[in-house]
């Protein structure tokens, strides 16, 4: 083994990033419960592949690809069969536009501070980020998050959520404006 | 109405491009057609920083390194710990 391949070390995996693994996954599926099961079944299975283990990337590294599979099944098995929440942010969506096009004089998106706000030092703003992002169907949520916080490449993303490219950026249309729509309407 | 007009009046189309723009490159007329409206639309470019924004605002959410106030209670890590122990000794 070269002096510079990493190692594995299972018995300091808790202590050094069981909080940091914990913390990838509630970012991602918020979800106290179900985020603290992952890290479980990630540690169980990295053990399983510890032979696997060729110390080309960092043992923290090599754990958040085991975590990062496992939140992409938790994502295709809730927007799979979930279309009717969907169904609905769709519906509200037609409101956002008039027929021609045009936004609809009550959407129309109007200056509402958010150039103002200092990303690293609004602990409150963050938390109606959260909130908005959560009211998106849950496939929406997925596809925006692999893109705009994992930058996934696009393909990988509609091949991992069966999602077609041309729904692809429907659904990254969609969310923003939902999003949008919903921060303008919760950040007074 | 014509093509151009048509791009010009249509806020949904735009919009559309705005987000397509962020995470690949527009084709030439893709890119006319946007530069066309939002030379005439205020808020379309309005739409465009503010959603340019709101995406730096996820990524900082979801990235925000440092100590995290996200943590485990100590009694799941100690029992994981254990538990991890306990298949180290079946290998």
């Amino acid at each position: 083994m070269s002096a510079d391949s990493y190692q594995l070390n299972p018995h300091h995996w808790v202590k050094d990033y069981a909080d940091y693994l914990y913390a990838y996954a509630i970012r991602r599926i918020n979800n106290e419960e179900l985020a603290k099961d992952l890290v479980q079944e990630t540690f169980l299975a990295a053990l399983e592949k510890v032979d696997k283990f060729e110390g080309k990337s960092s043992e923290r590294t090599w754990l958040t690809a085991i975590l990062k599979n496992k939140i992409i099944d938790v994502y295709r098995k809730k927007s799979s069969g979930l279309n009717k929440d969907v169904q609905a942010a769709e519906h509200e969506q037609q409101d956002f536009f008039e027929s021609d096009g045009h936004w609809s004089p009550e959407h129309k998106p109007l200056s509402f501070g958010i150039d103002t706000v200092d990303p690293l030092h609004n602990k409150e703003f963050n938390h109606i980020l959260q909130q908005c992002m959560q009211k998106l169907p849950a496939l929406w949520l997925a596809v925006f998050t692999m893109k705009h916080i994992d930058d996934e490449d696009t393909t990988i993303i509609c091949t991992e959520l069966k999602v077609s490219p041309s729904n692809f950026w429907v659904i990254i249309h969609r969310a923003k404006i939902n999003l949008r729509a919903c921060l303008q309407k919760n950040w007074i | 109405m014509g093509y151009l007009r048509k791009i010009q009046y249509n806020c949904k189309q735009a919009t559309f491009l705005i987000e397509k723009k962020m995470i690949r490159s527009l084709t030439f007329r893709e890119m006319i057609e946007l530069r066309i409206h939002l030379a005439g639309c205020s808020v379309c470019v309005l739409y465009s920083k503010q959603s340019r924004k709101i995406n730096e605002m996820v990524r900082q959410l979801l990235h925000s390194t440092g100590p995290s106030a996200i943590r485990l209670d100590d009694d799941f890590k100690k029992e994981l710990q254990e538990r991890i122990e306990e298949e180290l000794n079946k290998i």
